[in-house]
């Protein structure tokens, strides 16, 4: 890619279920469409295609709209900052230019909640959503003893996909307690199709009421301390998936002034932010899973796209999904326990060793950023800042541009 | 297809990312943190940094970078 702009009608950032659902919709309406995306290929986390990964015919047909004429795809490409009113700049791995677009959607998706415990640090821990994106990636499982842990219905389904791929995954660590869990399960038949979903991914090795402890090992992992209810136990792996539930990413929005609540980007019936011109939709809107992102992004698309009288009839749908949403978020809510599994020597910023005790004593985010350079290494505080306000309820940090870490020579296009 | 890691060349299939190849030359680290401790990927969906490698001279992320022939991978060590 050769030129020094970009132009189109209505750019959508993120191909994951929701981006894909507004590019379908908008694009019947003859709109000049980009949809960039920082993964190399397509879906999203839940969607992401890789080397051994089968994809539901559904799902393939849902990528076709990228080949559509009038859309143009850019994967591995980084947003980077705004560059006026109504352009961003983007860089990839070879090149970077400016884009100039007259509506914005934001499907940006989520992140996991990735909290500090003694030896988060340690090759062979990752996120529970980690470990699944790395496998569909072509990462070798076969014969590892594998520990998934945290909270949410995530957790299944990266046990599940560590199965397949040859892993033996000895526990599934759930933080919630056993009564909650049981409670969702009665609500489940107003979602049926999640209730097929629950008895696929079902396993022996789930544990309610547990929770990790801490990684062990010297240079890699080669344990897990557990809590199982009243009991403390220690199980031999060599991988820890552990993540404890998801994170909207509402950086850009942000940065842009679109309007937050409760950690996600506020949007009204119309999936519209409180910025003219940004619609937002999917998980970083609040996290809700794929059925509710596909309608959320079809809506976007459609009201984006001057479709918005066939956008009203989505409404009921969007509810049905909002309200299953609404319990996974209640069912899942993180116990004080798995709040406080950080040591003082454990870290907390990732990037610049810093550890939690350092940040722990300080009043607030900006404090403990100055005393200690918490946050101000390469991940720009996503890891660090985000556990701190999960731990501490510290408000997040104003966005910094670079908004991801760039190239020298992308930073003069601006 | 080759790659070099750490100008040794190792055989990866098709479509496999950076931080997959690594785990397949069984060393799965990418970088030493500031105070020299390993590190390899972490969050898997480039939002963590721990994966930060020079990949054909330029610093990019194991885990949203494929392989492709000939590619130079090096570990911040």
């Amino acid at each position: 890619m050769t030129e020094q702009r970009l132009d189109c009608d209505i750019l959508i950032v993120g191909s994951g279920p929701a981006g894909l659902a507004a590019a379908q919709a908008a694009s019947r309406s003859g709109a000049s469409l980009v949809v960039i995306d920082d993964n190399p290929r397509p879906g999203g986390q839940i969607w992401r295609n890789g080397p051994d990964t089968r994809l539901a015919p559904a799902v393939r047909e849902r990528f076709k709209v990228l080949d559509s004429p009038q859309l143009r795809y850019l994967s591995g490409t980084r947003i980077i900052d705004a560059a006026g009113p109504q352009a961003l700049l983007l860089e990839d791995a070879e090149h970077a230019w400016i884009i100039d677009y007259r509506q914005l959607i934001l499907c940006c998706g989520a992140r996991e909640l990735l909290l500090p415990f003694p030896g988060w640090t340690l090759p062979g821990v990752t996120g529970a959503g980690a470990l699944q994106a790395l496998l569909k990636n072509g990462l070798p499982l076969r014969g590892e003893r594998v520990v998934v842990a945290g909270s949410g219905p995530l957790l299944l389904a990266s046990a599940a996909s560590a199965r397949q791929a040859g892993a033996r995954v000895t526990r599934v660590l759930e933080q919630a307690p056993g009564a909650a869990l049981a409670r969702f399960a009665t609500g489940l038949w107003r979602w049926p199709s999640k209730i097929r979903q629950a008895l696929t991914l079902a396993t022996p090795a789930y544990r309610s009421n547990a929770h990790v402890l801490e990684a062990l090992g010297e240079q890699r992992l080669e344990a897990v301390r557990i809590r199982q209810g009243n009991s403390t136990l220690e199980l031999p792996c060599e991988r820890l998936a552990c993540g404890f539930g998801l994170v909207p990413n509402t950086l850009l929005a942000s940065h842009l002034g679109c309007q937050l609540q409760d950690h996600a980007i506020v949007v009204d019936h119309q999936q519209r932010t409180t910025v003219p011109g940004v619609l937002a939709a999917g998980e970083c809107t609040g996290v809700g899973g794929s059925e509710l992102a596909l309608i959320e992004g079809e809506i976007a698309g459609l009201v984006a796209s001057g479709q918005a009288s066939a956008a009203a009839a989505l409404n009921l749908r969007r509810q049905h999904w909002q309200a299953f949403a609404n319990q996974v978020r209640s069912t899942f809510a993180l116990r004080p326990e798995v709040l406080q599994l950080a040591r003082p020597d454990t870290l907390l910023c990732r990037c610049e060793d810093v550890a939690f005790s350092a940040i722990a004593e300080q009043p607030g985010w900006n404090a403990a950023k100055l005393q200690s350079r918490c946050g101000m290494g390469a991940c720009q505080g996503r890891v660090c800042a985000t556990a701190a306000q999960a731990l501490f309820g510290w408000a997040p940090p104003r966005p910094r541009t670079p908004l991801v870490p760039a190239r020298i020579a992308t930073l003069l296009k601006h | 297809m080759i790659i070099y890691l750490e100008q040794q060349a190792l055989t990866v299939r098709d479509g496999l990312t950076v931080a997959a190849a690594l785990a397949h030359s069984g060393d799965e680290r990418t970088r030493r943190s500031c105070s020299g401790a390993p590190r390899a990927p972490f969050c898997g969906m480039g939002i963590c940094q721990e994966c930060r490698m020079t990949i054909d001279g330029r610093r990019q992320l194991a885990c949203q970078t494929l392989c492709r022939e000939g590619m130079h991978v090096e570990r911040s060590l």
